[in-house]
């Protein structure tokens, strides 16, 4: 156990988090130069794209340090957004060690301070690393100022790199091994494994990825989940080398995969112990915690011939993404459909994303939209996640919205800006603290569904990147909720509906109109867009109709140009939903929650 | 009963291109100046003119057997006037001798009012040619200029006087609008000079940038500023107004002719008749296929001396690619679409799978439904691409 060491790469958004991991596992040659890729752990393309990392991800390093001895190191990559804090935290469980890595010319930056908090509320050690010296811009003396001013770190304990030029990274993996401490366990006691992320394999099943503290697991085990007390026959464990490598056995403080006759990920959850079922260990590792969605839309497929496709590709999907949950919907303006639970706004876009690009189909997202609780007149008490289901107004007799805790630090400087967010966003019994000189600690209560919707955007905004945020549910509270209907040419369109808070109810239905005014193209005839609370007009935009589009000339008997063009606008208007005759397109549907401040 | 097959049946080929005959078109891609607007492929070296001829003469060699018989012949370019009289005469009869063409078949060549002289025009006539398409484009020297055009505006005058004059059936002019800066009222006086010279036929393009041409990068600039889409639309909506006031059916998007005086070449490519395309750049079409030409001279030369076709690339139309377009191209007509010729060619009743989308915009005003036709109105034809996506 002493020749391993479990950490994990910390650090701001673009601050080289993927180019580092990259290099570690170049140089301690996992990997064959002439098999690499950028960003390796960031298997999905859309991660690559979008440089942030969404599942997590585990590599075995073999490294042979200076002290002459063989280490294993095993990197532990992790998700970077507020949507997926629970899945990081489980993936720092799994670690003694962090890289903090911060950019040399950006300095330390808001998420730099929420991830060395979070690894501090791990225990972890902590190695600052700056990153990105070879930059013209780079001002090291300013980072190693800071780390010691505005991260509480001994700047003594900095290693500098350029995971780009590949300048360092010897001396990081040697600091790895010197200062992050080797895993604690007794192989010999009842097994104790965290899962940190599970995997759907087509020809496997569910490839779990745990970390082992105490204990030790091997083929033909009987394993038990300790949530949900299943238990599986272990077919095959082993350590992650870019591919899964098969070992006899798993013991404390390794880091690697077990192989279960696990249907789908959803059998297993994040944060969730595996023990031995005829040896069980006498409690779960701390900090599990269900993870629940708390944003809802439906989805629904452009052409509604595609219905039978969206239903196999949920299915698969959700092989694969536990935190995903659907069942059957329908919609009088979009037709059949599934609704949808997510775990924020990001993993709803991430979603949507992938069922487009590998599942190849066109969907439609309604308006998301949290849970609300309605207690009725005769006592019946109806959770509600869809606008379309929202009650008789007169049956009602207590509306209530979910409420968060939101806690965000941030520069002093931008105090006044964030709160004047939060109270426009309904925030209520603020509390402020100054841990360090210059740091806000700022908490706000407020309703979950101004929070999902565009706060985060704006916060980021408002602090220019600085202020951090994380936020948990606190409970029910009673609120004067109605509905804000959308009429479209004087159609009602279910899917664009919203439940909102009454005061807002008028602001809310002008904001909508105008987005979609901004959204749906000018057609052949003039649209109409109304908000409506109940049967009365609150808000009203009309988009006038273009007159001319035709091209004068279809040259000769060129008519394959003409056609062509005709046919990528044909294929666009397919990517649009039809409603009565109005196409509007997907866009429009997430756009009337957006705030026109931005 | 006729038997109606259903719609899954695939489209049967000789269904296709209704009932008239396929049309000849020949490509003279040469001009004596390019013009800054004009995307139609052309060179200026007019010395490259005889082996140009020689290369056209082996490609309908090569396509002599392409049909029976044509009952159109249109030269168009380029310049077609470039050519010395004698050449171009010499062409016709060419042609006449590598294909049939049907007695009473149109034969229309295009010209630049610069080129044209009474000699010119007597050979023409004496070569058949029954419609002369005269390429004014404006009536005042200051948009001449813009426009880059050799010639004149009373040059463009003498020109359609002298068609007159020498007999011709069937004279059309091509005219352009929309250029910067564009007022209703000057444009409508131009159209006033035009209709004065009594034409069969008047084309009206409207002014747009070419991918790749002096015009479009300047407004890419921004040193020309075209006319934006209202304006556009008052001014198409305008021209037609006008000139069917004066007689002309509006009966395509850019068309206007008197009654009975259409251009019967043009109309063969909006229904998918048969057309033979011969030249650099020139399309044919057939059945359910549509190839086209190395649009360069170089390249073409050069295929056609090795003996070779010079076709760059065909395309085999899907089933949903004819009926496309099929219906925008019939949505550009005045004539608009015969439902029942619809259903009977590309398998598909517009009506009961549309029926609900066309009742919509004959309630926007932008189409109708007239003696089993699906036709674009004024205002529709205006917007025809978008009717084509319904």
């Amino acid at each position: 156990m002493n020749n391993i060491r479990n950490f994990s790469i910390i650090a701001h958004i673009d601050h080289g988090k993927s180019t580092l991991a990259d290099r570690l596992i170049q140089y301690t040659g996992v990997v064959e130069d002439r098999n690499f890729q950028d960003q390796i752990l960031d298997n999905m393309e859309i991660e690559r794209e979008r440089g942030i990392t969404i599942k997590s991800q585990a590599v075995s390093l073999p490294y042979q340090a200076k002290d002459g001895r063989s280490y294993t190191l095993n990197l532990i990559d992790t998700p970077g957004h507020v949507d997926f804090t629970y899945e990081v935290s489980r993936s720092l469980a799994s670690c003694e060690g962090v890289l903090l890595l911060i950019d040399a010319a950006q300095g330390v930056q808001a998420q730099t301070l929420a991830n060395l908090y979070l690894a501090m509320e791990h225990d972890l050690a902590v190695i600052p690393v700056i990153n990105k010296i070879d930059l013209p811009s780079a001002d090291v003396e300013r980072v190693i100022e800071q780390i010691d001013s505005e991260l509480g770190l001994d700047p003594d304990t900095h290693l500098k790199c350029s995971a780009k030029a590949g300048i360092g990274i010897e001396d990081i993996l040697e600091a790895v091994v010197e200062r992050v401490p080797p895993p604690k366990g007794d192989p010999a006691a009842p097994l104790a494994a965290l899962i940190f992320d599970a995997k759907y394999d087509s020809f496997r099943g569910t490839v779990i990825h745990c970390r082992i503290f105490a204990g030790t697991v091997k083929a033909g085990d009987i394993i038990r989940l300790m949530y949900n007390n299943a238990t599986y026959r272990v077919e095959e464990v082993g350590r992650f080398l870019l591919q899964r490598q098969k070992r006899e056995s798993l013991s404390a403080g390794d880091v690697g995969y077990i192989i279960a006759g696990v249907k789908t990920v959803s059998d297993v959850r994040t944060g969730d112990t595996i023990t031995l079922d005829n040896r069980p260990c006498p409690k779960p590792l701390p900090g599990f915690k269900e993870v629940k969605p708390v944003v809802f839309a439906s989805i629904y497929p452009i052409a509604s011939d595609d219905y039978e496709d969206l239903a196999v590709s949920l299915e698969k999907f959700k092989l694969n993404d536990a935190s995903f949950i659907y069942e059957k919907d329908s919609s009088a303006a979009l037709g059949q459909g599934f609704r949808c639970g997510f775990l924020g706004l990001l993993h709803l876009d991430i979603v949507q994303e992938r069922l487009e690009r590998e599942y190849d189909l066109s969907i439609i997202l309604s308006v998301p939209s949290v849970r609300y609780r309605f207690t009725l007149n005769d006592g019946t008490v109806l959770l509600v996640d869809n606008p379309a289901h929202y009650p008789d107004p007169a049956s009602i007799a207590m509306s209530e919205e979910p409420y968060i805790r939101a806690a965000m630090m941030l520069p002093e400087r931008y105090l006044g800006a964030v709160m004047k967010l939060c109270m426009e966003k309904r925030g209520v019994n603020s509390t402020l603290n100054y841990p360090n000189p210059g740091r806000a600690e700022l908490a706000y209560e407020m309703p979950l569904a101004e929070v999902i919707f565009d706060f985060y955007d704006r916060f980021k905004s408002v602090t220019q990147g600085y202020g951090s945020f994380d936020y948990d549910l606190i409970e029910y509270r009673e609120s004067n909720l109605i509905l804000l209907d959308i009429l479209v040419n004087g159609e009602k369109v279910d899917a664009l509906s919203q439940i909102v808070h009454r005061e807002r109810a008028r602001a809310r239905g002008l904001q909508a109109c105008e987005r979609l005014k901004e959204e749906i193209p000018r057609q052949m005839f003039k649209i109409a867009i109304q908000g409506a609370i109940g049967g009365e007009i609150v808000s009203r935009t009309t988009i006038s109709p273009f007159r001319k589009d035709v091209i004068a000339k279809c040259y000769g008997g060129d008519i394959t140009r003409k056609r062509k063009l005709l046919e990528k606008q044909k294929k666009g208007k397919k990517r649009m939903k039809m409603i009565g005759n109005v196409s509007i397109p997907q866009s429009a549907f997430l756009a009337v929650l957006k705030s026109d401040t931005e | 009963m006729i038997y109606d097959p259903p719609e899954t049946a695939p489209l049967h080929e000789d269904r296709l291109g209704g009932d008239s005959l396929p049309g000849l078109y020949v490509h003279i891609p040469f001009c004596v100046s390019k013009c800054p607007y004009c995307g139609f492929y052309s060179v200026t070296d007019l010395s490259r003119i005889p082996a140009y001829l020689t290369a056209l003469r082996r490609e309908m060699d090569l396509c002599r057997r392409w049909v029976e018989c044509f009952d159109t012949l249109y030269i168009g370019g380029g310049t077609p006037s470039v050519l010395p009289a004698e050449e171009l005469e010499g062409l016709i009869t060419a042609l006449r001798g590598t294909f049939t063409i049907a007695a009473g078949a149109e034969i229309t060549v295009e010209t630049n009012p610069a080129d044209i002289t009474p000699g010119l025009l007597a050979e023409l006539r004496r070569a058949g040619v029954n419609r002369l398409n005269i390429g004014v484009q404006a009536f005042d020297d200051a948009t001449l200029a813009f426009l880059g055009r050799r010639h004149s505006s009373s040059q463009a005058v003498a020109a359609v006087q002298l068609a007159r004059e020498t007999g011709f059936p069937n004279i059309g002019l091509d005219l352009i609008y929309g250029l910067p800066p564009s007022s209703i009222s000057a444009w409508l006086a131009a159209l006033d000079k035009a209709v004065g010279l009594a034409p069969d036929h008047i084309s009206c393009y409207q002014l747009t940038p070419e991918a790749g041409t002096p015009l479009a990068e300047r407004c890419r600039l921004g040193e020309i500023i075209l006319p934006g889409e209202s304006l556009q639309a008052d001014l198409f909506l305008k021209t037609s107004e006008f000139l069917e006031e004066k007689g002309y059916i509006h009966y395509e998007v850019s068309n206007f002719a008197r009654p009975g005086a259409e251009s019967r070449h043009n109309s063969k490519y909006w229904d998918h008749t048969p057309y033979l395309g011969l030249g650099p750049g020139a399309h044919s079409f057939r059945g359910r296929e549509r190839r086209w030409n190395h649009p360069s001279l170089p390249g073409y030369l050069k295929d056609l001396a090795a003996g070779r076709p010079p076709v760059e690339a065909a395309e085999v139309l899907t089933d949903g690619q004819l009926r496309l377009e099929a219906l925008f191209l019939g949505l550009r007509t005045k004539r608009g679409i015969d439902l029942k010729d619809y259903r009977r060619r590309y398998r598909y009743d517009l009506l009961t799978k549309k029926g609900k989308t066309i009742a919509s915009l004959a309630e926007q005003g932008l189409a109708e439904i007239r003696n089993g036709f699906l036709r674009p109105t004024r205002a529709g034809m205006a917007v025809a691409d978008s009717l084509a996506l319904i």
